[in-house]
């Protein structure tokens, strides 16, 4: 790969990231594809729709979040400063409400009544659901067996926000085959309906716009970290599952070549046990959904399935801009075990009162490896991307405890 | 001139309009495909649309998804495809073989290796479903080879764009006749008929008209204005279950000959 001088003018005019992205759809999707990357690169310069999209993230989703200095939970570890991008104090508890008020607003300004979306843990259908609330649009939401099973709170929630929550019962229930199921509605509903994508995954120009509205992480997390520590961090880390809110962390941050950047993926039960969801760092490249980029699948190029003790994680593929990120050498991927994940909500909890999501608990355990690893004076920034309510449920069944 | 291209000559010759039978490979018995295979062609098929199993085919309905599960399950892969291809040509030198699936697993088992293995074995086209022109350079080592891409049209697809593809197609263009997945319903023979009389005067290569078409008359309705009519998930369904070759050619047979024989009344 030729060395990159600028990260940040990433994709080119085909959507690619250098071999990874593009467009991998069937040609009936062809035309609503170009329909809405015409749509977007107009509004994504439009003043007026970004001042729109700027005053609903002030006084809807509650942004700008601050960036915390878990100084016990430093202190613990007996390294460097651990700073915490509070992504879960946003409206709906996540970073996916940045990404699906933005698309909601395309999708009013392209006139289409009705919106679908995929979940996994939930957390992305309800916060489409609850922006098809706040612009009075139809929603309906995929979601895999498996996962309803799993996110019981966060289906009801959908419902009560107004959506129709749609159970998908092909392949391994879960993530992937609510994708599936959602893109097959798009080509047959097109005309009516936007496809809210909860990650910087599928085919041009989701990953883009995806990561455009999640890119005010970094933005903002730079300028906090410029105006209240006069300096950058040493190292960002994120999990990864699609990677939206790691690439929202990391954009900002990526000609800063100083900064290192460490994706946590789903290790599962341990990368050598095939139970994990760890695209990037034992995957291979492939064509998934639409993009070319780092899969989990056989030799028969059948795709895997995958594990993690969060669903938000459990997907085995991976946005094409960290497929790109990793080739080129800019940032590193590694996986975080479930085990790792549970003791870093647990130390989390106790030592500064925060309940992270199992998602951003891998980040949390990535964290604390780093902050070991660096001298007192350095600062690792951490994505704390969503909360932990959601999982009480799941840690409490997996800890035997009965509530 | 390529199998393809000499089967949909000899077509025109006949003034007879072509068709293209889709199965899963392995479904419902990967011990029975090349049967299955030639008793498609004992009951008029002309070309034989021969399904790559893939565990996330994004543009196929409930049907051919199930059948691909199916066929998973059992084990089948790229390599068994192939190898029932070999077996089938033993019998049969004339009737094109087109693989019809998705990118993943032929980049996973590799273009180049792939393009040599299917030459060899006697594939003639592969239609990628998640290939769409603008990423056909992946498939480069494949043309290379001789194998002919077939290129998908769709009623979306814009005029600029179907200039393109009808410049493009090789072998056949199939025209999907409905904004939807494989297998669903809705067909307006007026409009198809409309959109493919516009194809036919610009492509380079006959067109074939699919999606939705299920029975007789559904086919014969679509034969008055297509080169081909390619029927896939009404087919794979009538399948489903049976259990020994005979139960398989039989239905097989009993499925084709209606729709056969409809599309050649006129």
């Amino acid at each position: 790969m030729p060395t990159i001088q600028n990260f940040q003018n990433w994709p080119d005019a085909h959507g690619r990231f250098g071999d990874f992205g593009g467009q991998y759809v069937a040609e009936t999707l062809m035309a609503p594809l170009a329909e809405l990357t015409e749509a977007y690169l107009r509004l994504r310069e439009d003043p007026e729709f970004l001042a729109e999209l700027d005053r609903d993230l002030t006084h809807y989703v509650g942004r700008p979040s601050p960036i915390y200095h878990a100084e016990r939970l430093s202190r613990h570890v007996g390294g460097a400063r651990i700073l915490l991008k509070r992504e879960d104090l946003n409206h709906t508890g996540a970073h996916k409400i940045n990404n699906t008020i933005g698309q909601a607003l395309v999708a009013k300004r392209m006139g289409k009544p009705r919106v679908i979306a995929e979940t996994g843990a939930g957390q992305h259908g309800v916060a489409s659901a609850t922006v098809a609330a706040r612009f009075g649009l139809k929603c309906v939401v995929y979601m895999g067996a498996v996962d309803i099973e799993r996110q019981k709170i966060n289906v009801y929630r959908m419902k009560l926000l107004g959506a129709e929550v749609i159970p998908v019962t092909s392949g391994s229930k879960t993530l992937k085959d609510a994708l599936n199921e959602a893109m097959r509605d798009w080509v047959t509903n097109v005309a009516d309906t936007f496809y809210i994508i909860g990650t910087v995954a599928g085919p041009h120009p989701y990953p883009m716009m995806v990561r455009d509205f999640n890119a005010i992480v970094g933005r903002e997390a730079r300028a906090q970290m410029l105006e209240q520590y006069g300096r950058l961090p040493d190292v960002l880390t994120a999990c990864v599952g699609g990677g939206s809110n790691a690439i929202g962390l990391f954009h900002a941050f990526l000609n800063d070549r100083e900064v290192r950047m460490v994706g946590a993926e789903a290790a599962g039960e341990g990368i050598a046990s095939g139970h994990h969801a760890a695209s990037l760092a034992a995957g291979r490249p492939g064509v998934l959904h639409g993009n070319r980029t780092y899969v989990l699948c056989d030799d028969n190029g059948q795709i895997t399935e995958t594990h993690s003790v969060s669903a938000g994680l459990d997907y085995p593929g991976v946005g094409p801009e960290h497929a790109f990120l990793k080739d080129a050498g800019r940032a590193e991927y590694v996986g975080v075990t479930d085990d790792e994940a549970l003791e870093a909500f647990h130390l989390l909890a106790r030592t500064e009162g925060i309940l992270a999501a199992l998602e951003s608990s891998h980040a949390v355990a990535q964290a604390l490896k780093l902050a070991r690893e660096l001298p007192k004076d350095g600062i690792v920034l951490c994505n704390l991307s969503g909360r932990g309510d959601k999982d009480v449920h799941t840690i409490a069944a997996r800890e035997g405890v009965q509530v | 001139m390529s199998r393809i291209d000499r089967r949909f000559a000899a077509l025109k010759a006949a003034q007879r309009t072509g068709l293209i039978p889709f199965i899963t490979a392995g479904d419902p018995a990967p011990e029975h495909t090349v049967a299955l295979m030639h008793a498609l062609v004992e009951a008029g098929a002309d070309v034989i649309e021969l399904g790559v199993p893939f565990s996330d085919p994004m543009a196929d309905g409930p049907v051919i998804q199930h059948a691909s599960e199916r066929a998973i399950a059992k084990g089948v892969g790229l390599a068994d495809v192939l190898a029932w291809v070999t077996a089938f040509r033993q019998r049969d030198q004339d009737t094109p073989i087109v693989l019809m699936g998705y990118l993943n697993p032929l980049e996973i088992h590799g273009y180049a290796r792939f393009a040599d293995e299917a030459v060899a074995a006697g594939v003639d086209g592969v239609l990628v479903v998640d290939c769409p022109l603008e990423e056909t350079q992946v498939l480069s080592a494949l043309r290379a080879a001789g194998l002919q891409q077939i290129l998908l049209a769709a009623p979306t697809t814009a005029p600029a764009r179907m200039a393109q593809l009808c410049e493009a197609a090789r072998g056949f263009l199939y025209y999907v006749s409905f904004a939807g997945i494989t297998g669903a319903g809705r067909l307006s023979t007026p409009d198809i008929a409309a959109r493919v009389a516009q194809i036919r005067a610009q492509a380079k290569a006959p067109v074939a008209v699919g999606f939705g078409v299920k029975d007789a008359q559904s086919a014969k309705a679509i034969a008055g204005f297509a080169d081909a009519v390619v029927i896939g998930s009404a087919l794979v369904e009538r399948l489903e279950s049976a259990g020994s070759a005979q139960e398989i050619a039989t239905r097989a047979g009993e499925f084709l000959r209606p729709i056969r024989a409809a599309l050649d009344e006129r």
